[in-house]
């Protein structure tokens, strides 16, 4: 078994609020290797927040704990901005919601594309054009050439996060962490844009961290998950395994989700128990 | 996020009627308000200028309009706490009762400003089409205007006088707030709860008046607020030039103007009704920081 | 004669070149205390449908009728208390300057009910609600609670129909349970009809016994939820959102393709 590329450790993040310091994350702690890990959760128990981390992407107010946080060999906890600029993007990369916010509007895509393997290569701009026009190919975009040259909103909604894609793994990173990357697409749009990601996982050999509220798409999609409830990993499981789920609060999010396939009269509604808080 | 019902989960009572429930959430804000110290700084300041509008008579050590030649251009002493004036007025008591012509300005011109601009504002804003033209193509007149020079021509054709200047001033301060009232409006109109009470029957004026209003409220109150400083200065500029209050009015800026022959001799004729304009200016642009900060319902 | 009759319904939006066809020729009807699902993509024009019967765009053409009496262009006061609509996002749809009380009573206010107070505890309880939430603001509810002040408001005028615009794809998973739960019951005991617009085939199969699905504004079927997975004879786009809310697989991406 080859150790696993990232290694989190009893994780802990707190942010300012108005009333005091806030317990987003309390105590995570999971392992990565080459594999599509899901983290499932609903708003509020810290998913996210993991996820952005990781890539010490917090507001300065926040504070982060861990026993340990390491990426291959690379201490992130201790990392300071300058070591992260070196691992953002170019060894682990972060997928977002949704394309209109993230990509630049005054700026055409192929060249957004291309500035991403230039921050971290030092090529010439043909080649850099070149790579992209490669790299939009593999993401299955028709018609490289055209796309290089569109504008962010000329671009529809799934052609969007593929770019997103491209974009995030140009510069061949070892880890992506997708956020809700599919959440904002229609359910056709979704299938393709998920394919792409997957075969792009697999034959680069990457991990992928999939953080999403969907339960039933992260268990067909991921090979393993993590459930978050209130900042802390209720449960770690094999997705396969997901309906022998141990803990109380993902089996009750599990029957609590209307099922085309299960049809019951009343949906048994998840009762939360103030003891999942504490550990 | 989770933080949304901690109100609920602190134990909070449930409040027992509308009242009680406005007044928590006013006390929440009047807490954001106070929280940074320079906010509070102008609130004082402005308390400061009413109360001594208030007490005026109690304030003041002379009578402002009374003249001593005899005593005409002397220096701050202990009689004469800010010196007098070229008419032996004491300066000191001429701005404690020139407070309440300040007072007089911004409050006029608010009342008359505020609503004008809401209203056409968000008229506009909710209709769209011809409505929305039609006004704000007059807006855009007035606001294509200096609002000194604007000032100027409606003194000078309803001639010269405390009144006037004020209509003059309140004429080219209120297309601000409406565009700023019909920017708000617009982008509230498609709100879900704006189609649902339309759903339920409400005709345009509730939806306006009981709706609309209120959101658009804390944008407007607190550009009014920033306004302020504004007015006071183009009120004392107007009567810098003598087109605003007229003597023996103890304005502050005629007082300026008055003291500009004797300003290197006399300095204090033109440093206090200086300082005086600039506190309170000040003041209100710190009001209006603070206010923009605690109000923002993006902030919530 | 149904209770709601939707009969070749066409909107377009604006003119010549840039016109958009965004309904196209919409054919449907909803029995009485029926719960009818609406399904389709962004684009389809199922929110579009329930706008029209709300009233919000007065520029259709075809025939819309409820109750069998044919419905003007224009919203009535009448439709009010026939017709009324509840929300996706439950942050936006109610006031947020406004308290529970507030939002609940204006409704009886501009139809000149006398009884307020009374009918404003016996919604809130209606809804899961106690009547300790009158004077509280939206900001201190959590989402499901905004959403059962949602449908309070929609039920206060007492209407035979509610529009129901994905009521439950912005709450969290958990909420969801209770939210549906709650408007089955509400279903039964008021004799409601709904009609739901919703992306989401398992909250369809819940609620509905029927569903048309939709795509660029044109009804590409209708059948019972219960068909939706058996084998029966379906268009293929219809059988691509079944197949797409039950798992990931490389076949469906193939046939996803092909479809769309």
């Amino acid at each position: 078994m080859t150790t696993p590329k990232l290694q989190v450790e009893d994780l802990h993040v707190q942010f300012a609020s108005e009333d005091g310091m806030v317990d987003a994350v309390r105590g995570v702690s999971f392992t990565l290797g080459q594999e599509k890990l899901g983290i499932v959760g609903e708003s509020g128990s810290g998913k996210s927040t993991v996820g952005r981390t990781l890539l010490k992407l917090h507001p300065r107010t926040a504070r982060v704990n861990a026993t340990r946080l390491q990426f291959d060999d690379i201490d992130l906890l201790s990392a300071d901005e300058k070591a992260m600029q070196q691992v953002r993007g170019r060894r682990i990369s972060m997928i977002l919601q949704d394309p209109k916010y993230s990509l630049n509007p005054v700026m055409r895509v192929g060249d957004q594309i291309a500035e991403a393997f230039l921050v971290h290569y030092s090529v010439s701009r043909t080649e850099a054009r070149k790579r992209t026009l490669d790299m939009i190919d593999a993401v299955r975009i028709r018609d490289p050439e055209r796309v290089y040259n569109m504008y962010p909103h000329e671009v529809s909604g799934g052609m969007g996060q593929r770019i997103m894609i491209a974009m995030m793994m140009i510069p061949e990173p070892e880890i992506i962490i997708a956020d809700e990357p599919t959440s904002a697409l229609d359910v056709s749009i979704r299938l393709q844009v998920l394919s792409v990601l997957d075969d792009l996982v697999r034959q680069r050999g990457l991990g992928l961290i999939f953080i999403s509220h969907d339960l039933n798409l992260v268990r067909n999609f991921c090979s393993r998950v993590l459930v978050m409830y209130a900042g802390q990993v209720v449960e770690n499981i094999a997705a396969a395994d997901l309906d022998n789920a141990q803990h109380p609060y993902t089996q009750g999010l599990l029957a609590s989700l209307p099922s085309l396939d299960n049809r019951r009269h009343r949906l048994p509604v998840l009762q939360r128990d103030p003891s999942w808080i504490s550990v | 996020m989770t933080a949304t019902s901690s109100s609920l989960a602190h134990g909070g009572d449930a409040p027992r009627s509308h009242w009680a429930a406005l007044l928590d959430n006013s006390k929440r804000t009047l807490r954001r308000i106070l929280r940074n110290p320079l906010t509070t700084g102008g609130l004082i300041v402005i308390a400061l200028l009413v109360t001594i509008a208030l007490f005026a008579p109690l304030l003041a050590t002379h009578d402002p309009l009374i003249q001593d030649l005899n005593n005409a251009l002397k220096g701050p002493s202990a009689e004469h706490w800010f010196g007098t004036d070229a008419f032996g007025r004491d300066i000191y008591s001429r701005i404690v009762y020139g407070s309440r012509i300040t007072l007089y300005i911004i409050s006029l011109v608010t009342v008359i400003v505020g609503p004008v601009g809401l209203t056409v504002g968000t008229v506009a804003g909710y209709f769209g089409g011809a409505i929305d033209t039609v006004f704000m193509r007059i807006t855009d007149i007035f606001i294509s205007f200096p609002s000194l020079i604007l000032a100027l021509a409606f003194v000078a054709a309803l001639g010269p006088g405390l009144d006037h200047a004020i209509i003059a001033i309140a004429l080219t301060a209120w297309p601000p707030i409406a565009r700023l009232a019909r920017a708000e409006t617009m982008t509230l109109r498609d709100s879900d709860f704006i189609s649902a009470i339309k759903l339920a029957g409400a005709s345009p004026l509730r939806v306006l008046v009981r709706h609309v209003w209120p959101l658009c409220l804390s944008s407007v109150i607190i550009r009014l607020t920033f306004n302020m400083a504004g007015v006071i200065l183009t009120a004392a500029g107007l009567g810098f030039l003598g087109l605003g209050a007229q003597p023996p009015l103890p304005e502050w800026g005629s007082m300026i103007s008055a003291g500009r022959s004797y300003m290197v001799a006399c300095w204090w004729m033109v440093a206090f009704p200086g300082l005086a304009i600039m506190m309170v200016s000040l003041a209100f642009n710190l009001l209006g920081d603070g206010l923009r900060d605690a109000l923002d319902p993006r902030g919530e | 004669m149904s209770m709601i009759d939707i009969e070749h319904l066409n909107l377009t939006f604006g003119k010549g070149r840039d016109a958009n066809h965004v309904l196209d020729d919409v054919t449907l009807h909803v029995e009485e205390n029926e719960a009818f699902g609406l399904v389709g993509e962004s684009g389809s024009g199922k929110t579009t449908v329930l706008r029209c019967l709300a009233g919000v765009f007065p520029f259709w053409t075809g025939k819309l009728a409820i109750n069998g009496r044919p419905v003007d262009h224009k919203f009535t006061l009448e439709r009010c208390r026939e017709v009324q609509m509840v929300f996706q996002d439950p942050y936006g749809s109610l006031h947020p300057l406004h308290t529970i009380a507030t939002a609940l009573s204006e409704p009886l206010r501009i139809h000149g009910f006398k009884d307020r107070d009374d009918r404003i505890d016996d919604i809130l309880r209606k809804v899961g609600l106690t009547p300790s939430f009158r004077y509280r603001y939206p900001h201190q509810l959590s989402g499901g609670q905004r959403q059962r002040v949602a449908i309070a408001r929609a039920l206060i005028l007492e209407p035979r129909i509610l529009l129901l615009d994905e009521p439950t794809s912005a709450l969290d998973v958990s909420v969801q349970a209770e939210i549906l739960n709650l408007l089955a019951d509400l279903r039964e005991a008021e004799g409601l009809t709904y009609l739901m617009v919703t992306h989401d085939l398992g909250v369809v199969a819940h609620l509905c016994s029927r569903v048309a699905v939709m795509q660029k504004g044109r009804i590409l079927e209708i059948l019972d939820t219960a068909d939706l997975t058996k084998d029966t004879e379906k268009n293929d786009y219809t059988r691509l959102l079944v197949d797409a809310s039950r798992e990931y697989s490389h076949e469906l991406v193939h046939a996803a393709t092909e479809v769309v």
